[in-house]
């Protein structure tokens, strides 16, 4: 039970840093592709290529001074980046980075499998709108009021979307557990994942455009549209606090890119099937999975950030449109579709 | 184990419920009752009810309360003021809920067998708990869908301005 | 089943920590070198270099409100769908159609709100 208890702690501090080194480098990543995209440089003073950039960045915000502001309602103003980023640290819980490998009862390559994890991860998203939420009511703010309030409404729209465009998998796989969800499309590579084999292409765009908003990402970032509200929900925040939502904001993005790749494609599944030479059951053989699932995460960050620098962004009208008159009548009629298609092969 | 659980999160239940009622502000209130629907989560967890723990974060803590804070931010809700109404309310509210209680508690107790149950394996799979709520439970079910779609209808009826 | 819980409550105390961690070392930080002076200016609201007026906390369109019911509805329906996605392969065809039924009422109350124009108040 103690070296349980150990073990888990371990691991569980290992993921948590990894995860925030991992989002301290996208935002370096997002800095110096969307500078190639307008022909600029991008960082590149600080260490090679600009590699020690985020560190500094970390220890400027950590050395600014914290400045709270006249009439914030203090115990929520300080609670909410809280919130934030505890819920997007949270959400990577249930999330496989590879398949089974046990040591000493702990599992190597996910925090816990859990019956109900896809359940796991929309139900802390869902309590991770009030860090948005009330960060931009206690601001006492106009912008920062407005800002919460289109983040809220949009969260709140599209988490719809994304929840509808869940099910068309969840009925190819049978079950809510995220690990059975990929090995449910590990039979033939490429051609048996779900956004090509299992027809769920449409439940793909949904969920890609249903992410992007919930993560408050362009082209759909009107919460922080920083020519209408500043900054948005976080206007009041400076230094540590700011850099908590910034750092909840990536860590979301990569938590949704990461479960966009269990969804859709396949996960740690080499997109080669068995045509790849196996290296043995040795523990080099066991990263090779894990290396396929970080290239698949690599690719949709950089979706993201590719999205951001060629897309501008929605009207606030267009965006609740897109939504609820497109996004989710499309995600029932993929639930319809694919429930007949199942129901017919089986038959 | 699960009686260390029950302690701990029952008494963080209560302890919100408590300041749920004694707290002046909303907002305070709306985040009071977002702790002890997570509490009650964790409750059902321990009983082994993962679904329901999970349905009852996702529905109470997510949708619900986000309904509530939403509605005090957007009314902007001050801190209440005690009237002559809120002091009725204490003298007939206490007795009331605590008869309520009572009445509850006895129809479930005695009743209990009339009103329907359905055995599952304990831990309960999704698939034993869906196999019962699509076979065993099919009319609740289908009443529940069009008690949610009045629900719809009544919402849009109330807010929807008329031009 | 209880180890696995075990190890989420192992992370939300670890992200917790990590939320609440660093922001207590900068307080502290501040608090030893680096203490801090408030002006009327510097904390004042921020508002582009314009003079704040009036109160933030004033009543806002409500029927932003709409949202969040009309959320609250169909997140009842997706909870209700997951259970009936797992256990589709062993379900009887009479379970589907009433899952039809199901998801048609709720289109149907969708299609109504929207007609009404109640999804399109910005």
């Amino acid at each position: 039970m103690l070296t349980f208890l150990l073990l888990s702690l371990v691991k569980v501090i290992v993921v948590t840093v990894v995860l925030l080194l991992a989002v301290a480098y996208t935002v370096l990543l997002e800095r110096k592709l969307v500078a190639r995209i307008q022909n600029r440089w991008g960082p590149s003073r600080v260490g090679p290529f600009g590699l020690l950039q985020p560190l500094v960045d970390g220890a400027k915000s950590f050395l600014k001074e914290d400045i709270i502001p006249a009439g914030v309602y203090k115990p929520l103003y300080i609670l909410s980046p809280i919130i934030a980023l505890s819920c997007a640290l949270l959400s990577i819980a249930v999330v496989p980075f590879g398949p089974e490998r046990q040591f000493r009862g702990v599992d190597l390559f996910q925090i816990t499998d859990l019956n109900v994890g896809l359940l796991v991860i929309l139900g802390v998203t869902s309590v991770g709108i009030y860090g948005i939420a009330l960060s931009g009511w206690s601001s006492n703010d106009k912008y920062s009021l407005l800002g919460s309030l289109r983040a809220s409404a949009q969260i709140v729209s599209y988490e719809l979307a994304l929840g509808l465009s869940l099910v068309g998998v969840v009925l190819r796989a049978g079950s809510l557990s995220l690990r059975d969800i990929v090995n449910s499309q590990s039979a033939h590579g490429l051609f048996s994942w779900n956004v090509f084999g299992g027809f769920q292409f449409f439940a793909f765009f949904i969920y890609l455009m249903a992410a992007f908003a919930e993560t408050n990402r362009s082209p759909f970032d009107l919460p922080e549209a920083e020519s209408e509200l500043v900054g948005g929900y976080h206007t009041e925040y400076s230094s540590m606090k700011f850099a908590m939502f910034f750092m909840s904001e990536y860590a979301n993005m990569i938590t949704v890119s990461c479960v966009a790749t269990l969804l859709f494609l396949g996960g740690w599944t080499s997109p080669f099937g068995n045509l790849l030479p196996s290296l043995g059951g040795s523990i080099l053989a066991s990263f090779v999975p894990f290396c396929w699932f970080v290239l698949k995460v690599l690719f949709f960050l950089c979706l993201y950030v590719w999205v951001r620098g060629t897309l501008p962004r929605f009207r606030y009208d267009q965006l609740m449109a897109f939504g609820w008159k497109f996004l989710v009548p499309l995600a029932i009629a993929n639930i319809i579709g694919t429930s007949l298609w199942l129901a017919l092969r089986t038959s | 184990m699960q009686l260390v659980l029950f302690f701990i999160f029952g008494g963080l239940c209560a302890a919100a419920a408590l300041n749920l009622l004694l707290t002046r502000h909303p907002i305070n209130s709306a985040l009071s009752l977002i702790v002890v629907m997570t509490s009650l989560a964790v409750l059902y967890l321990t009983l082994g009810a993962e679904f329901l723990a999970a349905a009852q974060v996702i529905v109470y803590s997510g949708a619900i309360m986000v309904l509530f804070t939403f509605v005090i931010m957007l009314l902007n809700a001050g801190e209440e003021v005690r009237t002559r109404g809120s002091r009725a309310a204490y003298l007939v509210g206490v007795p009331g809920v605590a008869a309520l209680f009572s009445l509850l508690t006895f129809v479930f107790l005695s009743q209990g067998n009339h009103l329907g149950k359905s055995t599952l394996a304990n831990p309960a799979t999704l698939y034993d708990l869906s196999a019962v709520l699509f076979r065993d439970l099919l009319l609740p079910f289908e009443v529940t869908s069009v008690l949610i779609l009045i629900a719809i209808l009544g919402a849009v009826a109330l807010a929807r301005k008329e031009h | 089943m209880s180890g696995s819980y075990l190890t989420i409550l192992l992370l939300l105390v670890c992200a917790v920590g990590f939320g609440v961690g660093p922001l207590v070392l900068a307080w502290i930080w501040a608090k030893a070198y680096s203490p801090e002076k408030p002006g009327p200016y510097k904390n004042a609201t921020y508002e582009c270099g314009l003079e704040s007026k009036g109160v933030v906390w004033v009543q806002f369109k409500a029927e932003y409100y709409l949202y969040g019911i009309v959320f609250l509805i169909f997140d009842v329906e997706a909870i209700f769908l997951l259970p009936f996605a797992v256990a589709f392969t062993g379900l009887t065809a009479g379970a589907c159609v009433a899952m039809l039924v199901f998801l048609f009422l709720l289109v149907e109350g969708l299609v109504w709100a929207s007609r009404k124009g109640v999804l399109l108040s910005t």
